[in-house]
């Protein structure tokens, strides 16, 4: 079977550009970026018929110079696909503008607690070696140690003083369980404004 | 009896036509059709279920082209078992949140949504059991993910767009690889069908061959959660809502499963990347299992077990004995239910003592006994504690593994028991924290937030006939039980009562008792899922059954 040269060099192009836009934060970002690799997969499953055949005409075209229609039934069901999932994602990124004011996709808090906690740890225990390593012990030094430590401990404790208000906040029946209203993210942020203002 | 076989895809995508059309109108006759349709599909799988374990596999050629060309449906006893474990486990669900929905008499959330998604979730679900080619697979696996992008961000919330965010765009990048797989496939051997693939494929060189096998089961291991692409799946489950959080955790990553069980079986046979699959296998259990070890959010934590317990299965497929399949599919089979059934009771408990977070809860084991009967039965049970199916599961595997004696197989059994003994601690843990303990100081009393209704809009609070005008006080001290309390979450007022709903507490009740079902039933389903495991290692009855001896 052949290829044309240009189709695959296209797809990998596609695909490696979509790529780098799906790896960024901002979801219209990766939107585009998924819209791109998947035009470039399209053509990867287009190029899986070798090269182009005759026209599928009834009379006078023998059948088996025909190209394989399946590669294309199968490339458009994948952009009917795409499409759909592109009105999604949009969706999804304009709701997730009107709530926060950015469409950035954000982290996980979880792992942002654990980050930061082996960050701090590690920035303690670096703290102390050094603190052993250096032999002559001065007073400023004594005290520089004990702010630097007493400075990461604060931090972690804010971070826990975050969570368990992060805590008290969720875990409400009416956003959990059922789903909220809409209304009441517009009535929140009136509110927020009204108290920022 | 070929002609039931796409009834189980068809008859949920008509209902979702009619749910659509009518829904918004007559709320009950939409509730009507789900529940009607989930039955009539539950009726089928058992139907079918029982005419392939007699007859062998059934197919159905759609329009009646040829393989190569038109689509393939097949049913066989791993298909069969498949769609009745999750027919019913939908249909339980789908109990559960009618009963939510109507105790809560809620007419803001989008209800008219969730019946047609929940539909087409399950005809997706289906589908990619009874597909017999790629391609199909992978619009099964489509219209599967399209539904639950719809579920994940029901009412579209902050939390949950922000969870639905990764779950959506995680499943776009797998569906890019799955389609980039079946190219490879096709330009490799002019043909998506398994059967065809199944005789064709082994002539392609190795290298091929791998390559191929290695990109589907990347796919199938990142919808299953296997470790080392599983920090997807804690992100974005527990914001959604109780009963889709269930139905996700209990049927999408089993179908990662089913599809890992099917390639492995019919197109790569032979085993070559077992080792892989085992050491990956392993790292699921343990560090699954360690992530829910130090959770304290009972869903997060459940999502954790998840991970940690779909590594015994794909231990079951990197074995690739007779014996290591079936107990396999028996694992499937019970997890699926335990998984569901897990989740369920934890809508119960955030529903009953306010929160999900275990430091805060408490006491549960006095204040309501029938939901510690109905968390500590399927909890035992997942552990695998022995007169249970958890523990047949296990030992069915284990058997296996010893039985094949090589190393990694006695290293995956000493994880598989360390994984058990943990899994047992987490739910001795959460049966400590949330039921057997007096209750902590300042928890909110019987399922009612304690927050005074001054800044209710009334709008909200009439929309119920019984409702109480709420006057702040009722909620301190137990009310009497049965009757309606009024409360209020954030300036709404809600209607709570002592008891949840009878739906959702006899749907809950429901899906423990199927976890019960397959105990007593244990002889029968073990034997069911050992021909089962037989089918697929022969292949041959597949193969002929769709291409014609």
């Amino acid at each position: 079977m052949t290829m044309s040269a240009s189709l695959l060099a296209t797809a990998v192009v596609l695909c490696a550009v979509g790529g780098i836009l799906m790896l960024t934060r901002p979801l219209t970002r990766i939107l585009l970026g998924a819209v791109i690799a998947g035009n470039g997969i399209n053509l990867l499953v287009l190029s899986a018929t070798g090269s182009a055949g005759a026209a599928p005409l009834l009379y006078g075209v023998p059948l088996r110079r025909v190209t394989d229609p399946l590669p294309q039934a199968i490339a458009l069901t994948a952009i009917v696909i795409t499409l759909a999932t592109t009105a999604f994602l949009l969706a999804m990124a304009y709701r997730s503008y009107q709530l926060t004011g950015t469409d950035e996709v954000h982290d996980d808090l979880e792992d942002r607690r654990i980050y930061l906690r082996a960050e701090v740890l590690g920035e303690r225990a670096e703290l102390r070696e050094e603190y052993r390593a250096g032999s002559g012990r001065t007073r400023s030094d004594r005290a520089r140690y004990r702010q630097e430590h007493r400075r990461l401990v604060a931090r972690l404790r804010a971070d826990r003083a975050l969570q368990a208000r992060g805590r008290d906040a969720s875990g409400d029946l009416w956003h959990d369980v059922l789903g909220a209203d809409p209304e009441d993210y517009v009535n929140d942020q009136d509110h927020d404004r009204g108290a920022a203002g | 009896m070929n002609a039931l076989v796409p009834l189980p895809v068809l008859l949920p995508l008509c209902a979702t036509g009619l749910s659509l059309a009518f829904g918004t109108r007559l709320a009950r006759f939409q509730r009507f059709i789900s529940v009607a349709v989930l039955t009539a599909v539950l009726a089928l799988s058992v139907t079918l279920m029982i005419a392939a374990d007699r007859q062998g596999p059934l197919s159905v050629h759609l329009g009646d082209f040829a393989p190569p060309l038109g689509i393939t449906l097949v049913a066989d006893r791993l298909s069969g078992l498949m769609l009745t474990v999750s027919s019913a486990v939908t249909l339980s669900v789908l109990v559960y949140s009618l009963g939510q929905g109507m105790a809560d008499r809620d007419k803001e959330t989008p209800v008219a949504v969730f019946h047609p998604a929940y539909l087409i979730l399950v005809a997706g679900v289906s589908l990619t059991f009874i597909a017999g080619d790629l391609v199909n697979l992978y619009v099964g696996f489509e219209i599967m993910l399209v539904a639950s992008f719809v579920l994940l961000t029901l009412g579209g919330t902050g939390p949950r767009i922000r969870a639905g965010s990764t779950y959506v765009i995680i499943s776009l990048f797998s569906s890019m690889l799955f389609l980039t797989a079946i190219a490879m496939t096709y330009a490799a051997t002019g043909t998506a069908n398994f059967a065809e693939l199944a005789l064709r494929l082994p002539d392609l060189p190795l290298g091929v061959q791998t390559l191929v096998q290695a990109m589907l089961l990347t796919v199938f291991a990142i919808k299953a959660a296997v470790f080392p692409v599983a920090a997807w799946l804690p992100d974005s489950y527990p914001t959604a809502p109780a009963p889709v959080t269930a139905v996700f955790a209990g049927l999408l990553t089993k179908v990662g499963i089913y599809c890992m069980l099917r390639t492995e079986t019919l197109l790569f046979p032979g085993n070559r990347l077992g080792d892989l699959l085992m050491a990956v296998a392993l790292a699921s259990m343990i560090v699954g299992i360690l992530g829910a070890v130090a959770q304290t959010d009972l869903k997060r934590l459940f999502s954790f077990t998840l991970i940690s317990h779909i590594g015994y299965m794909v231990f079951g497929i990197g074995l690739a004995t007779r014996e290591a399949y079936g107990g396999a599919i028996f694992y499937v089979a019970h997890h699926i239910t335990v998984q569901t059934t897990l989740f369920l009771v934890a809508g119960l408990i955030e529903r009953r003592g306010g929160t999900n977070e275990l430091t805060r809860l408490g006491g549960l084991a006095r204040a309501a006994p029938l939901l510690a009967v109905l968390f500590f039965l399927p909890a035992m049970n997942f552990a695998g504690i022995p007169p249970l199916s958890g523990f047949i599961g296990k030992l069915g595997l284990m058997r296996a593994g010893v039985a094949d004696g090589s190393v990694w197989a006695w290293i995956l059994v000493t994880g598989a028991t360390v994984t058990s003994l943990l899994t047992l601690y987490v739910m001795a843990k959460i049966w400590n924290l949330a039921f057997w303990r007096t209750e902590p100081p300042g928890q909110a009393a019987y399922g009612t937030v304690l927050e005074t209704s001054d800044d209710s809009d009334d709008e909200d609070a009439d929309t119920g006939p019984d409702r109480i005008p709420g006057t702040g006080d009722e909620g301190v001290g137990p009310p009497p039980a049965g009757q309606p309390v009024a409360a209020t979450l954030q300036g709404r007022a809600v209607t709570t009562t002592i008891h949840p709903p009878r739906a959702m507490t006899g749907a809950t009740a429901g899906a423990v008792l199927l976890g019960l079902a397959f105990t007593v039933l244990a002889g029968p389903l073990t034997a069911f899922t050992d021909r089962s495991a037989a089918e697929l290692i022969a292949r041959r009855p597949y193969v002929e059954e769709v291409l014609g001896p």
